[in-house]
C-alpha cells in the first residue's frame, strides 16, 4: 500500500469500504450499521409471513424489537429477546466483531472475541423506536434483487474491481 | 505478448504532457476536497489552470466562463458540469497518450476513431436533452458535494445520495448513473464524517463525481454507432469481476474469430446484476444462474460458438445466451500465444477515454513475481511492473500465492496514479509441483475446492431466500 505524505490518495482505484463476509440469510435476512444503530430484520420461526425488526442504538444501546406491523415482540421483557441475539450474531458474521463493537462505541472494541462478548458488553435498556424506518430500508434493499439483469456494460464499475475478502 | 523490450518501452519516460496533466489534476482534486464554498488562492490557481489547459479546445470558452462564475461563488449545476467535462477532457488526453504507448509496447493494432476531431468528453455543442426528473436529483446532490467538499461531507449529506439513487433505479435506462451513485454513496456513508479521514481518496471520488455529472447529462440518450452482428468463435482469456455492495458485473475478455474470415478481434462481453452486500464471494455466480452457456464456458475453459451477436466498435459484444452454444476446450494460454498478438483492439467510446478504462489483455511468459519490497512486482528482463494482488476476486480460486509462484500470467494491463499495473486473470503456477492453469472464472459452476464448497453450502442460497422474502413482503 502506498503511503501519501499529505493524506491524499491519488489513485482512481482504492478500496474504501471495509469488506463484508458472506453469511446465511435464512434466519436474519437483513443487517445494517446505519443511521446510528445496529438494525436488522429477523424472520419469525413460526409464521412465514412475519418478520421482526430489531435494533440497538449506538448512542446508549437502547434496544427494541417488534413485528413489521409495530406489535411489540413478546420475548422482550426488560432483557433482550432471541431476535436481538440473532441480530448481533449475524452482524458479527457479516461485518466482524471489531466493526460491530466499534460502531456501538464499546470500549476495547478491538479486543472482543465474538458475538457473545458483544452481547455481554451491551448496557442498554428497552426503548421504543418505530420499526417502519428499518423495515422500509430492508424492502429497498430487496428491490436490488428484482432488477433486470443486463448485458449492457456499466463501464463505471471499472472503479470497483472485486477484491479478495479475507475472513 | 509483453516482451522485455515492450515492457522497457511501456515503463520508460512518460509520454509528453502526461505529467503536466496529472499535476493539474492533483491540484483540482484538492479543490473538490476542500469544497467550492472555500476557494482561496490555491483553488483559484487550480481552476484557472484547467481553463488555460483547455483554452484551445472546443470547450475553452465554456470552461473560462464556468471557472469565472465558480470563483465568484455563482456557479450552478451547469457550470459544474462544464468543470467536470473539462477535467474529463484532460483525463481523456492522458488516456489517449497512454493507450498509444500501450499499443506500441504490445504491437497491438487498433482502428483510428473516425472523424477529424476526436470526440471530447462532454457534448458541449449539443443542446441539453430533456432531463429525466431523476437526473435532476442526481445533479443537485453532486452539486451539494462539490460545494461542501469531501472534507465537509457528513452522514446527512452522504445519505442524500440514497434518494437520488432510488429515483434512478426506477428507470432502467438510467442504470449507469444509478450504479455509479450507489457506489459513491456507500463509500461516503462508510467514511463519514470525512473531515477526520486519513488517506482521502481524492482522485477516485473526483473521478466518480465528474462521471456522475456527465452521465446526468448524457445517460439514457443512446450514443455511439450501431453495433454490427458477428458470427464466429469466442475464445475466453479471462474474466474481470466488478463488485460494489449492490452491483456485480462479469466482464469476459477474449478473442473473436469471425466465421467469415478476416482478422481476429479482441472483444469483451459483459453481464451484470443487482445484488445486496451479503451476496459476495463464491456465491456471486448464483446471480448468473440463468446464463448457463457463459458460466459453463468459464468454468470448463471452453470456446463459445456465437451467431449474430451484436458487436460495438468499442469491442463490446452484447451477450445473448440464445445466440451462443458451448464449443470445444480452449486453453487460454494457447489461445493467447497463438492469436492475441495479432488481434485487433476496439476503439474506446468517447466517455470511456479515462485511464481507469485502460484494461488491455496481455500475456506475460517467463516472468517472475517478486512479493518482497513495498509492493509485489513482476520482473521481465531488466524492468518490472506492479502487480495488483488486492483485486483477485473472492468468487474465484486465484490467490496471491498462485500469482507469486506463477511463471506465466494472462492479465489486464491497467494504469493508475502514475504507474502501470498488471491485474492477473489467469496464471500458470505449480500446484503440487505440476504446472496448473488457474483463473478467476474457474468456480463459475461452483467451487472446486471442497473446503470452499462446504463454506458456501453453509451460507445456503441467499439469492433464493431473499427473493422469497421479497416476494412475500413486497407484495404485502
Amino acid at each position: 500500500m502506498v503511503q501519501h505524505p499529505d493524506g491524499v490518495d491519488r489513485r482512481s482505484v482504492v478500496d474504501v469500504l471495509p469488506p463484508v463476509m458472506p453469511r446465511s440469510v435464512t434466519k436474519v435476512p437483513f443487517v445494517e450499521l446505519a443511521e446510528g444503530r445496529l438494525a436488522g430484520v429477523v424472520s419469525s420461526g413460526s409464521d412465514i409471513g412475519r418478520v421482526y425488526v430489531s435494533s440497538i442504538s449506538a448512542a446508549d444501546h437502547g434496544f427494541t424489537c417488534s413485528t413489521n406491523n409495530n406489535r411489540p415482540c413478546g420475548g422482550l421483557r426488560g432483557s433482550m429477546c432471541k431476535h436481538l441475539h440473532a441480530l448481533v450474531t449475524e452482524a458479527v458474521a457479516q461485518y466482524s466483531v471489531a466493526r460491530v463493537a466499534r460502531y456501538l462505541g464499546m470500549p476495547g472494541a478491538d479486543d472482543l472475541a465474538d458475538a457473545d462478548e458483544v452481547l455481554g458488553a451491551l448496557r442498554g435498556q428497552p426503548d421504543r423506536q418505530p420499526a417502519a424506518a428499518v423495515f422500509s430500508r430492508f424492502l429497498r434493499h430487496l428491490t436490488y434483487l428484482g432488477l433486470p439483469p443486463t448485458a449492457e456494460p456499466v463501464p463505471e464499475l471499472h472503479w470497483f474491481p472485486a477484491r479478495r475478502v479475507r475472513p | 505478448m509483453l516482451r522485455p523490450e515492450g515492457l522497457a518501452h511501456l515503463v520508460g519516460p512518460r509520454p509528453d504532457g502526461v505529467d503536466h496533466a496529472l499535476d493539474l489534476l492533483e491540484r483540482l482534486d484538492l479543490v473538490l476536497a476542500r469544497g467550492l464554498a472555500r476557494t482561496g488562492p490555491e483553488e483559484a490557481r487550480a481552476l484557472t489552470g484547467l481553463a488555460v489547459a483547455t483554452a484551445a479546445s472546443p470547450l475553452g470558452h465554456a470552461v473560462g466562463d464556468a471557472v469565472g462564475k465558480i470563483l465568484a461563488g455563482a456557479g450552478d449545476a451547469d457550470d459544474l458540469t462544464v468543470l467536470a467535462g473539462a477535467r474529463t477532457a484532460v483525463l481523456g488526453a492522458v488516456h489517449d497518450a497512454l493507450l498509444v504507448r500501450l499499443d506500441e509496447a504490445l504491437g497491438r493494432a487498433r482502428p483510428q476513431p473516425g472523424g477529424a476531431h476526436p470526440p471530447t468528453g462532454v457534448p458541449a455543442a449539443h443542446p441539453a436533452p430533456a432531463a429525466h426528473p431523476a437526473l435532476a436529483g442526481c445533479r443537485a446532490w453532486l452539486q451539494e458535494l462539490a460545494v461542501v467538499g469531501w472534507r465537509g461531507v457528513d452522514h446527512d449529506i452522504a445519505s442524500g445520495g440514497e434518494q437520488a439513487v432510488a429515483a434512478l433505479l426506477a428507470e432502467p435506462a438510467l442504470r449507469r448513473p444509478a450504479v455509479l451513485l450507489d457506489g459513491l454513496t456507500a463509500e461516503l456513508r462508510a467514511a463519514s464524517p470525512i473531515a477526520s479521514m486519513t488517506e482521502l481518496p481524492a482522485r477516485r471520488w473526483a473521478d466518480l463525481w465528474a462521471r456522475g455529472l456527465l452521465l446526468a447529462r448524457t445517460a439514457g440518450t443512446g450514443t455511439g454507432p450501431a453495433p454490427e452482428p458477428v458470427t464466429g468463435r469466442l475464445l475466453p482469456l479471462g474474466v474481470d469481476v466488478h463488485e460494489h455492495p449492490t452491483a456485480v458485473q462479469l466482464q469476459v475478455h477474449g478473442l473473436l474469430e469471425p466465421a467469415s474470415g478476416g482478422p481476429t478481434r479482441l472483444v469483451r462481453w459483459t453481464v451484470g446484476a443487482g445484488k445486496v452486500d451479503t451476496i459476495t464471494g463464491p456465491g456471486l455466480w448464483q446471480l448468473f444462474a440463468d446464463r448457463p452457456v457463459l458460466l459453463h464456458a468459464l468454468a470448463r475453459g471452453r470456446s463459445i460458438e456465437v451467431t449474430d451477436l451484436p458487436l460495438h466498435p468499442t469491442g463490446d459484444l452484447v451477450w445473448d445466451e440464445q445466440r451462443a452454444r458451448p464449443g470445444e476446450a480452449a486453453d487460454p494460454f494457447t489461445v493467447a500465444r497463438v492469436a492475441l498478438a495479432d488481434a485487433t483492439g476496439g476503439v474506446p467510446a468517447p466517455l470511456d477515454r479515462h485511464p481507469v478504462h485502460l484494461r488491455e489483455p496481455v500475456l506475460v511468459e517467463d516472468c517472475a513475481v517478486m512479493a518482497d519490497g513495498p509492493g509485489p512486482r513482476l520482473r521481465l528482463g531488466d524492468h518490472s511492473l506492479a502487480v495488483d494482488l488486492d483485486h483477485l476476486p473472492s468468487c474465484g480460486p486465484l490467490t496471491a500465492a498462485h500469482v507469486t509462484g506463477a511463471d506465466a500470467c494472462l492479465g489486464l494491463l491497467r494504469h493508475d496514479g502514475r504507474e502501470w499495473v498488471l491485474q492477473p486473470l489467469t496464471v500458470r503456477t505449480p500446484v503440487k509441483r505440476r504446472p496448473t492453469v488457474i483463473g478467476t472464472g474457474e468456480w463459475a459452476l461452483g467451487p472446486t475446492d471442497p473446503k470452499v464448497a462446504k463454506a458456501l453450502a453453509r451460507t445456503g442460497d441467499p439469492v433464493g431466500v431473499l427473493r422469497e422474502r421479497a416476494g412475500r413482503l413486497l407484495r404485502a
